[in-house]
């Protein structure tokens, strides 16, 4: 099938960007859509002009690294995906697509594609773990957590930081990751104990990093290719309450 | 040049503990003034990282990726290997270590391989301290299933993203000593070279890929953990920016590389269904605990696999190898579907599949059953293939996968640069020349959390003398002129084919002369092929772009500039090993049933090469293996 790209290209931070038009033939359904794009860098490289950049890398949904919005939407068209789990079989020959970064004021753009996602590492680093060293662990089974529980936890921490959930809030709030973590941890034992200081400070970091509000829009959950649930909102704005009342 | 292994002295349970209560120590005083640089972010290097960050090493810790949580061990799937007998079911470290060195056919040191199941029980309790949340039962307590080439249930899983779990507990760890400030974190750099001074690994060269800005950083050690290459096959299971580069170019400064050519190639990963293909997914081994794989009786089927009556259907596995049937190891199971597939009994648009079939499971045990168990991996193999594998059965290929092959390392994870310290999947230690399912998880936690920090500090011990390097040492200069004419080399070929042409003919050479199968006609013909190839690359390679900007183009051709050679010599490897085993699988050497035949007499050693200078053959230095507590049998899982 043949279509016609609008591709935003923008050499860096600091210069204006702006959609470019490319015509690509040839596209076979089967293909992946970060094929495609493949197939588009493979023409322009070898016309002598400069490829899209953009971030990929397992190509099997996991890593978190690829993230585009097209035609307007946080992963393509199709929810709970990855980019590159999009497929061009839910494309019709003839179509245009408006392909962009994710776009927020906390994800500076980088290069055509390619945004600074670094901000999530930093909330991460202001309490997204457990205080424990290498070797000072007990035995394993001396800390039982029911079938439900871990099941629960594992809901929580399956989210891959893409920052779809950003890039496709109005406000551009990363509650949904900073939540999905927070109530990870605060839902096992062995995370409990920290919890309280926890939220305080992951919350203060998500504030400094420019990130938006939660306006309770759920349109994070629609988009998030792990089906992260809003209700991890719901816990996270619970336990910043408590946290909060407890700390006076 | 005498290899050695540097194997601690006593029985082998004991060389663990004799190795830790004799290792030097540094004092917490002197640990501040040490600087320790770790490349690459996956369980390996963030492991490492972490720990050795909390002892009060000043750590680096350098990784391709945006964030250091993107590493590829973020994709393991099934599980992680623990000698814990939670299940009661007779397990134990010896018996782990046991099937681990068979599984390996009897290619891999036995010390080692006693210390990874030795230390694997540990590791749990590390990982669940951490918060990673692996299946349990409704009592609470740990559960398990079984995976490949045992007959005990011995794998932890989270789901079937246990590897991406285990992957966010030691990147938790390593951000919590970035927040510390005990580790300065670069991501989005890629180590382009290894500073050797005095014979001693002092630094590395870096690129940053967002600016092009090329770095030297000092250190009194340095650490790679930047896992295997199967990429270079370019159709593989891997990320697509797995690489050689940073273990080639130690490897060109004087780290020996051990058996390259033993790659595993997983038997259960979607087939491929065109020539714009980047990359074959996996679907983990796990799947096999409840799937039955099978072709069609009759050759070129074109009935759809539920109209295929059941005795109609070549369970070949089950055939072949009732003991094991649908767990038989890998490498087994691999070239089995290629037998079949190869006799014209493939399956799928290509014929170049079988069939992967869960209802028997699911009439046993319910869908509910099952979509616990695995329904990221069904919802997964949806989304790629828009059919429904609880209907229908999954369709799957062989695909390259792990490099058992690697770094030579002794008993400390020391290349044979001083210093210079390899671990998990970038090093040859453990597996032998075929991994079992599972080991993989393990051995790259087993070499961050628990061996890196005592045989770190073991030769840091001998530093404390040592001054900080300047990195403006005229070593440092001359490193990074190369790295700098090499970059240019690239660009200013300005040719009329991509990086990408290169890659993918390199990874058709090697799907068919040193894949699955290997034979000696074959491997020569590859040879000549690699060396053209080559040739043809400096020549008419086409890069866009600068150096000193972000240009993903160039990032691509460095490596592909790297696995161009180390192709060439991991046929040589296959080249010259005249026997079959474990994923090396030479068509001469095989028993009239088609399995591996083994010659333990004139290739029981490990090969290690020894970079000899561009142009040069490679020279083979064996590392003999003794096996003092295991008798060297016939593989068999019939």
């Amino acid at each position: 099938m043949k279509l016609y790209l609008k591709i935003w290209r923008q050499s860096d931070a600091a210069s204006q960007g702006k959609l470019v038009d490319y015509e690509l033939d040839n596209v076979i359904p089967h293909m992946s859509f970060l094929e495609m794009m493949d197939t588009l860098n493979e023409e322009l490289v070898l016309k002598g002009d400069r490829p899209v950049e953009f971030d990929h890398d397992c190509r099997e949904g996991i890593c978190g690294q690829c993230g585009m919005m097209i035609n307007g939407q946080a992963h393509g068209p199709i929810a709970n995906l990855t980019t590159c789990q999009l497929h061009m079989r839910e494309f019709k020959d003839g179509d245009t697509i408006y392909v962009e970064p994710f776009r927020a004021l906390a994800f500076p753009i980088k290069r055509d594609l390619r945004v600074d996602r670094s901000a999530f590492d930093r909330i991460i680093m202001a309490g997204g773990f457990i205080s424990v060293n290498t070797g000072q662990a007990p035995e394993a089974n001396g800390i039982p957590i029911t079938h439900e529980q871990a099941e629960s936890a594992f809901d929580s921490a399956a989210c891959i930081g893409c920052g779809a959930c950003v890039a496709t809030c109005k406000n551009s709030s990363a509650a949904l990751f900073t939540s999905a973590k927070i109530s990870h941890l605060a839902k096992l034992p062995q995370g409990k104990m920290e919890s309280r200081k926890r939220v305080l400070s992951m919350v203060k970091q998500m504030d400094e990093e420019n990130f938006g509000h939660c306006s309770n829009t759920e349109a994070c959950e629609v988009e998030c290719p792990q089906q992260i649930s809003v209700l991890n909102i719901a816990r996270m704005n619970w336990e910043y309450s408590l946290s909060s009342v407890l700390k006076k | 040049m005498e290899l050695n292994a540097k194997i601690p002295p006593g029985p082998l349970k004991d060389k663990w503990s004799f190795y830790k209560d004799h290792a030097k120590l540094v004092n917490p005083a002197n640990r501040k003034k040490m600087d320790v640089i770790v490349v690459g972010t996956g369980l390996a290097g963030s492991a490492a990282a972490a720990s050795l960050a909390e002892m009060g090493y000043n750590v680096k810790s350098f990784c391709f990726q945006d964030s250091a949580r993107r590493a590829h061990s973020v994709a393991a799937q099934g599980g992680v290997n623990a000698a814990k007998n939670y299940k009661n079911d007779g397990d134990s470290v010896y018996r782990m270590f046991y099937d681990t060195i068979k599984g390996g056919d009897f290619r891999s040191r036995e010390a080692n391989v006693y210390r990874l199941a030795e230390c694997s029980a540990q590791l749990i309790d590390q990982a669940v301290a951490q918060g990673v949340p692996f299946g349990r039962e409704y009592g609470g307590y740990l559960n398990n299933r079984s995976f490949g080439g045992v007959q005990v249930s011995r794998t932890f899983y989270a789901r079937g993203q246990t590897g991406q779990q285990l992957l966010l507990g030691s990147y938790q760890a390593l951000m919590r000593q970035v927040a510390a400030k005990t580790v300065k974190l670069y991501t989005r750099h890629e180590m382009l070279d290894v500073v050797v001074i005095d014979g001693k690994a002092r630094g590395v060269i870096v690129r940053n890929l967002d600016t092009g800005e090329i770095e030297r950083h000092s250190a009194h050690t340095i650490i790679l953990a930047t896992g295997g290459f199967g990429k270079i096959y370019y159709l593989s299971t891997l990320a697509m920016g797995c690489n050689a580069s940073a273990i080639w170019r130690a490897h060109k400064r004087g780290a020996l590389m051990a058996c390259p050519s033993w790659t595993q190639v997983h038997p259960t990963s979607l087939p491929q269904s065109g020539d714009y293909q980047s990359k074959l997914t996996l679907m983990s081994e796990s799947l096999r605990n409840d799937g039955r794989i099978w072709v069609p009786l009759k050759s070129s089927e074109d009935r759809k696999p539920n109209d295929i009556p059941e005795s109609e259907r070549d369970y070949y596995l089950e055939r072949r190898y009732p003991a094991f049937g649908n767990l038989a190891p890998r490498d087994i199971s691999s070239r089995a579907a290629k037998e079949r597939i190869d006799a014209g009994f493939g399956v799928g648009p290509q014929r170049n599949a079988v069939y992967l079939d869960f209802s028997k499971a699911i009439k046993e045990q319910g869908k509910g059953q099952i979509k616990e168990k695995y329904g990221n991996l069904f919802d997964m193999y949806r989304k790629i293939t828009a059919t429904d594998a609880y209907v229908e059965p999954m369709m799957i290929s062989p695909a390259a996968h792990f490099s058992m092959g690697g770094l030579w390392v002794d008993y400390e994870l020391m290349t044979t640069i001083p210093g210079l310290f390899a671990l998990g999947e970038a090093n040859f230690a453990d597996h032998g020349a075929n991994r079992l399912g599972a080991n993989s998880l393990l051995q790259a936690c087993v070499d961050g959390y628990f061996i890196a920090p005592y045989t770190v500090s073991n030769y840091l011990a001998g530093e404390i003398k040592s001054e900080r390097v300047l990195i403006d040492h005229q070593a440092f200069i001359d490193a990074e002129v190369q790295v700098r004419a090499q970059l240019s080399k690239l660009l200013e070929t300005n040719g009329t084919k991509t990086a990408d042409y290169y890659h993918k003919t390199l990874g058709k050479l090697l799907y068919d002369y040193c894949g699955l199968s290997r034979s000696k006609k074959g491997l020569i013909h590859a040879i000549e092929e690699i060396k053209k190839l080559r040739a043809d690359f400096y020549k008419d390679l086409k890069v866009p772009g600068d150096e000193d900007e972000m240009n993903g183009e160039l990032e691509k051709a460095g490596r592909i500039g790297d696995y161009l050679e180390v192709a060439e010599l991991m046929c040589l490897d296959a080249l010259t090993r005249d026997e079959s085993c474990g994923a090396h699988f030479r068509e001469e050497y095989q028993t009239p049933e088609g399995e591996a035949l083994r010659n333990d007499e004139k290739f029981c050693f490990v090969s290690a090469w020894k970079w000899q200078g561009e142009g040069q053959e490679e020279l083979l230095i064996p590392e003999p293996l003794h096996f003092e507590n295991v008798e060297l049998a016939v593989r068999s899982y019939k």
